[in-house]
């Protein structure tokens, strides 16, 4: 038998990412945000999602990617997470992209950093690594750790 | 093992357990009884010991037999008066109880357990040998739960379970009743509440059949009646057995509870006690008799007075209304077809009272009702005597009707659909919020008069669902009485209780996760906080010690205090502990304030007792209280002070809640600050801005109404940028309290006060301790809450060194303003200190040394676009200064006629109040006389006398300019 799973994906800087459909609430265009001063350097700040109050991270930050230049706004990935709603921010979302386990690999041990810790591994799609976020460890920001 | 069943072995389990949670507390009442003690109450003990022993001996477990056998032989001796129930031999027989539950909870491998230690204690008892005995026992829980519990026996399971919970609830009113009734004699409304409380139990076991808890209030509803018709007092004795029955009764139910029976337990001489303490004890001949004589009375009754009681009728309706519940259908269908004639009356005018008015006439026909209901105590005999017979049980199922019609005003309610509700309003709340931000725009339209209305109806949905969560703490705090009553008898020591904010309203749900805490809490404090009375007489205390509880809201938080007027905490023995058993380093406690060592006591595995009693002292006690209390968020503080007291202070948020705050905005943020810790909004303007606030050593502080007020700014709290815009024309102080602190913030706009639905912290930011939450605004964005405490703690407002607080100032300030006067105290030289008066002083400045200059022969700075001279006050007073390498110096600037000085100090040390007494006169120049103030000597400084000194020409100057 064939295991496949159905990704969301979005774009951060040239990667491709994916997250488990099946835990992701919605994708949302930027919202405004209001902004948590002391708070972790990841949270980027607060969104109202219908009454629902949203802590939005920037991915950009957990991963050690630079910030997003010029005047491009981030787009929210809102994931469930033991603890409520959470928005990871993006660049750019893709599409819902069908994969399939025999394609998926570890990954390298040269992978070092935040990285390391947030992927779980890659799908080799044609021309391109689908990156899987471990979604869980990305909301994953223990509160007195400055990051 | 030697069974085979483990269904047997769990049943045994089981039903030791509750044989033993009894034994518990007959063993104490047994030592209160001293060698009065009440022998059917050892046979009580006696029996639960003996079922354990002999089931025991039949699963072969041959340790618990033996433990319990050789606890046998010294009850029987008890029994037999050969021994006297001394503490040393109810210590030791508490110590092998609890070893026996100990054995019970590990059944498995019971039989490898060693409890020879338990044996030898035992056997020197045996012995006659009890001296030696070391008095350590063990606490234990006697807790009783109310889970659902299905069932069967012909009973739905429903109707079985509303019977447990109210008949819990009626327990624990019968017990507060009974507790103010022992202080409060005659108060005829408790004693009618108590006998209604026993009364509506009773009735409702007569109907399920549960005979022995049937026999049980019956009894004690005979005296209940007894002591309402003036026949008896509520002696201590009476009360005591009251409250065993109430324990029994509690016993009995939790055996319902979970096996549907009613258990083993003998209640006989239970029964016996509580009819020999009536005048009247009702034999079964006695009882009929007495029966008919209520009948025949009430019978008279209504030909007596046949029209003029229906009201009281009524009012006894609406009473009952009070104390009863629903009942379910089942109950109302047996009523009618089996009633005596009484009781069919009763359950009539019971009914009417909820019903219509054409159905009056009925009451007024069937006078025996109001008979029922009215003093007599014939009347508890109309509804007594062998509950076993069909008359009774028919008799039972008009009580649970008469109920049902009662009650029909309230309703039990699923709390997760209250839960539900909640978040529903809270969603309301908001999109109200935004509707009339939305209107407040236009003027006279349609919509304006419409939101309108959308905003109280709101606000009164709010309210209400807000309300139907909400309990007040009193019913927790209700056990606390006889809790205390119990423990102080057991410690020997006298205790009052007192309690403040009992009306103080929490959610259901923090009501119930902190009844658990605060039963620890009290404990420990009748333990170990209050001494014995002569330890406390000597001392100059009164001999009985005051436990108060306390409660009130503060911030969107319920605050508890436990205070105690006891021994306080020993510091120095808590040091030791700390470092003794490795949880802290001697250099950690060195650096530690008092308040923080005080803390330490909720450190896992901490505990100062030299032994380890029944009621506390194992030292997980309060590391427990802590982690529960933090698993609601909330916050355990304590506070000590070594002779007087203690005091911990218990801090719950309300996480699901509507609060009304205070918006204000910073750099761009809009934050919201819980109006309970808003004491007033300052705004200094024009001129004030630059000199309304004042400085000392770099801490900003503002003169509030001759105080000072410390300032806080939000911009550096939370470390954000300045707007390029905000150089302000206003300053906007917001003064808030902390616990007992004052203090300003400081924020850019002041906007609005508003309701706020307080949103819990998402997990990423519950480290930040600014913030206690987020709300969403009328305009749909999200907006922080500010955590006054958590400010107030990072901004150093709240250090815990500082041991007066404002709550003191205030007082003493009221007390003694006159005498009082403020003074700068200074530090000049390595101890030397000087004081000058307040009022002297009009700024303290931070100088650069690098901006003195020298003109005629003098230090001078420019300051304020003058030439300040400078006094060096080491100079001045011949104290070499230690002063030579800083970069800044303290200046005490002294302005008079527009013309100022600066006073160059070694340290600015501290405002403060004192009196001045144990003044010394001095004849140094430039000094006005000695004097302590807070505790050191210290040198009260002539100010213009030493500028004369320095510069002789600076009044002449100011007089002829």
């Amino acid at each position: 038998m064939i295991a496949t799973k159905q990704l969301c994906t979005f774009k951060l800087g040239s990667h491709l990412f994916g997250v488990d459909a099946q835990s992701v609430q919605e994708v949302i265009r930027y919202q405004e945000m209001t902004k948590v001063p002391m708070a972790p350097p990841a949270i980027s700040g607060l969104i109202n999602l219908r009454g629902q109050i949203v802590t939005a991270l920037d991915l950009r930050f957990r991963l050690g990617f630079g910030k997003l230049e010029g005047d491009r706004k981030p787009m929210n990935v809102v994931v469930r997470s033991d603890d409520g709603a959470v928005s990871l921010l993006v660049d750019q979302i893709g599409d819902v992209i069908e994969v399939d386990d025999r394609n998926f690999e570890e990954p390298p041990d040269t992978l070092s950093g935040a990285a390391r810790d947030l992927i779980l591994g890659a799908y080799k799609l044609e021309g391109q690594l689908l990156l899987l976020l471990d979604c869980d460890e990305a909301v994953r920001i223990a509160p007195d750790k400055k990051e | 093992m030697s069974f085979e069943d483990a269904e047997l072995l769990k049943e045994f389990v089981v039903e030791s357990q509750e044989h033993l949670s009894d034994v518990e507390n007959q063993l104490l009442t047994l030592e209160s009884q001293g060698d009065s003690m009440d022998v059917a109450l050892v046979n009580t003990v006696f029996r639960a010991v003996h079922s354990i022993k002999g089931a025991a001996g039949f699963l072969g477990l041959e340790t618990l037999q033996g433990l319990a056998h050789r606890e046998e032989e010294v009850l029987n001796k008890l029994r037999n008066h050969e021994l006297r129930p001394t503490s040393v031999v109810i210590n030791t027989l508490l110590k092998a109880t609890d070893r026996l539950k100990g054995l019970l909870d590990e059944i498995d491998d019971s039989n490898g357990q060693d409890v020879s230690e338990h044996l030898v204690a035992l056997e020197r008892i045996l012995s006659g040998d009890a001296d030696t005995l070391s008095t350590t026992f063990v606490t234990t829980d006697t807790p009783v739960e109310v889970a659902s519990s299905a069932s069967t026996d012909g009973l739905s399971g429903e109707v079985l379970r509303e019977f447990l919970v109210e008949s819990y609830d009626n327990l624990e009113q019968l017990e507060r009743d009974l507790m103010s009734l022992e202080r409060n004699q005659g108060a005829s409304e408790i004693i009618n509440s108590a006998f209604r409380n026993i009364h509506t139990i009773k009735g409702t076991a007569g109907f399920l059949g549960f005979s022995k808890l049937e026999k049980v209030t019956h009894v004690a509803e005979n005296l209940f009646g007894n002591i309402r018709s003036g026949k008896m007092k509520l002696g201590s004795d009476v009360s005591s057995g009251l409250f065993k029955m109430i324990d029994a009764v509690r016993q009995i139910l939790s055996c319902i509870e979970r096996h549907n029976d009613e258990g083993e337990e003998n209640i006989e001489p239970l029964v016996t006690l509580l009819s020999s303490l009536g005048d009247d004890a009702p034999t079964d001949g006695g009882a009929t008799k007495a029966k008919a004589k209520a009948t025949s009375k009430a019978r008279a009754l209504k030909a007596g007075n046949a029209k003029s009681q229906p009201p009281a009728a009524l009012a006894h309706g609406t009473n009952k209304n009070a104390s009863v519940q629903t009942k379910s259908k089942p109950l109302s269908k047996t009523s009618s077809t089996k009633l005596t004639a009484p009781v069919t009356k009763a359950v009539t005018h019971l009914t009417i009272e909820k019903t219509t008015s054409s159905e009056i006439p009925n009451v007024l026909a069937n006078p025996e009702t109001p008979a029922a209901a009215s003093e007599k105590p014939a009347i508890s005999m109309v509804e007594s005597a062998e509950q076993a017979s069909p008359q009774t049980m028919s008799q039972k199922p008009a009580k649970g009707d008469s109920e049902v019609s009662a009650a029909d005003s309230t309703i039990r309610v699923d709390v997760s659909l209250l839960d539900k509700l909640m978040t529903c309003v809270g969603e309301l709340v908001l999109a109200r919020n935004q509707i009339l931000q939305f209107t407040n725009g236009k003027v006279e339209s349609e919509l304006h008069g419409t939101s309108q209305r959308l905003n109280i109806i709101t606000t009164e949905l709010q309210e209400g669902v807000m309300k139907t969560r909400m309990q007040p703490i009193g019913n927790v705090w209700s056990k606390f009485p006889r809790l205390v009553r119990d423990l102080a008898v057991i410690c020997e020591k006298q205790v009052r209780i007192e309690m403040e904010g009992k009306e103080t309203e929490l959610d259901k749900t923090i009501i119930e996760a902190i009844k658990d805490p605060l039963t620890h809490l009290v404990r420990n404090t009748v333990d170990h906080g209050i001494e014995r009375p002569e330890v406390r007489l000597a001392n100059g205390k009164a001999a009985e010690g005051c436990l108060t509880l306390r409660a009130y809201h503060e911030g969107g938080q319920v605050n508890i205090e436990i205070c105690d007027d006891g021994a306080g905490l020993n510091f120095e023995r808590i040091k030791a502990k700390a470092i003794e058993r490795g949880l802290m380093t001697s250099e950690q406690i060195a650096r530690m304030a008092d308040r923080d060592v005080g803390n330490l006591i909720f450190l896992p595995g901490f505990s100062t007792a030299e032994k380890v009693s029944n009621v506390s002292g194992r030292g997980v006690g309060m590391d427990v209280v802590k982690t529960n209390i933090e698993k609601i968020g909330g916050t355990v503080d304590l506070q000590s002070q070594h002779g007087l007291g203690t005091t911990v202070k218990i801090k719950i948020p309300l996480t699901l809640a509507i609060i009304p705050a205070l918006i204000v905005s910073n750099d761009g943020n809009r934050y919201a600050i819980p109006q309970v810790n808003l004491l007033e909004l300052v705004r200094l303007d024009g001129d004030q801005v630059k000199n309304g606030i004042e400085w000392i050593q770099g801490s900003p502080v503002y003169r509030l109404r001759g105080r000072l007020l410390p300032l806080v700014y939000l911009r550096e709290q939370l470390m954000t940028q300045a707007d390029a815009a905000a150089e302000a024309e206003a300053l906007n102080i917001v003064v808030l309290r902390a616990d007992d602190r004052q203090f300003g913030l400081i924020v850019d706009r002041i906007s609005d006060t508003e309701e706020i639905v307080v949103k819990p912290l998402s997990k990423q930011l519950k480290g930040v301790a600014v913030y206690s939450g987020t709300t969403i605004m009328g305009d749909g964005r999200v907006a922080l809450i500010l955590d006054v405490m958590g400010l107030a703690h990072s901004s150093n407002v709240i250090s815990g060194v500082r041991d007066h607080s404002v709550g003191d100032h205030l007082g003493r300030e009221n007390a003694s303003r006159s005498h009082l006067q403020s003074f700068l105290v200074l530090r000049v030289g390595e101890s030397r200190r000087y004081a000058l008066p307040l009022d002297q002083v009009t700024r303290l400045e931070k100088i650069d040394t690098g901006l003195v200059e020298r003109a005629d022969q003098q230090e001078v700075v420019q300051y304020r676009g003058e030439i300040l001279p400078l006094i060096r006050l080491s100079e001045c007073m011949g104290v070499p200064s230690l002063l030579s390498d800083v970069s800044l110096m303290d200046v005490v600037v002294y302005t008079e006629a527009g013309r100022s000085v600066g006073l160059v100090v070694d340290q600015i040390v501290d405002i403060v109040e004192s009196e001045l007494t144990n003044t010394r006169a001095t004849q140094r120049a430039g000094l006005i006389n000695s004097a302590v103030i807070h505790g050191h000597v210290t040198d009260l400084l002539d100010l213009p006398a030493v500028i004369r000194m320095v510069d002789p020409t600076f009044f002449q100057d100011c007089t002829s300019a």
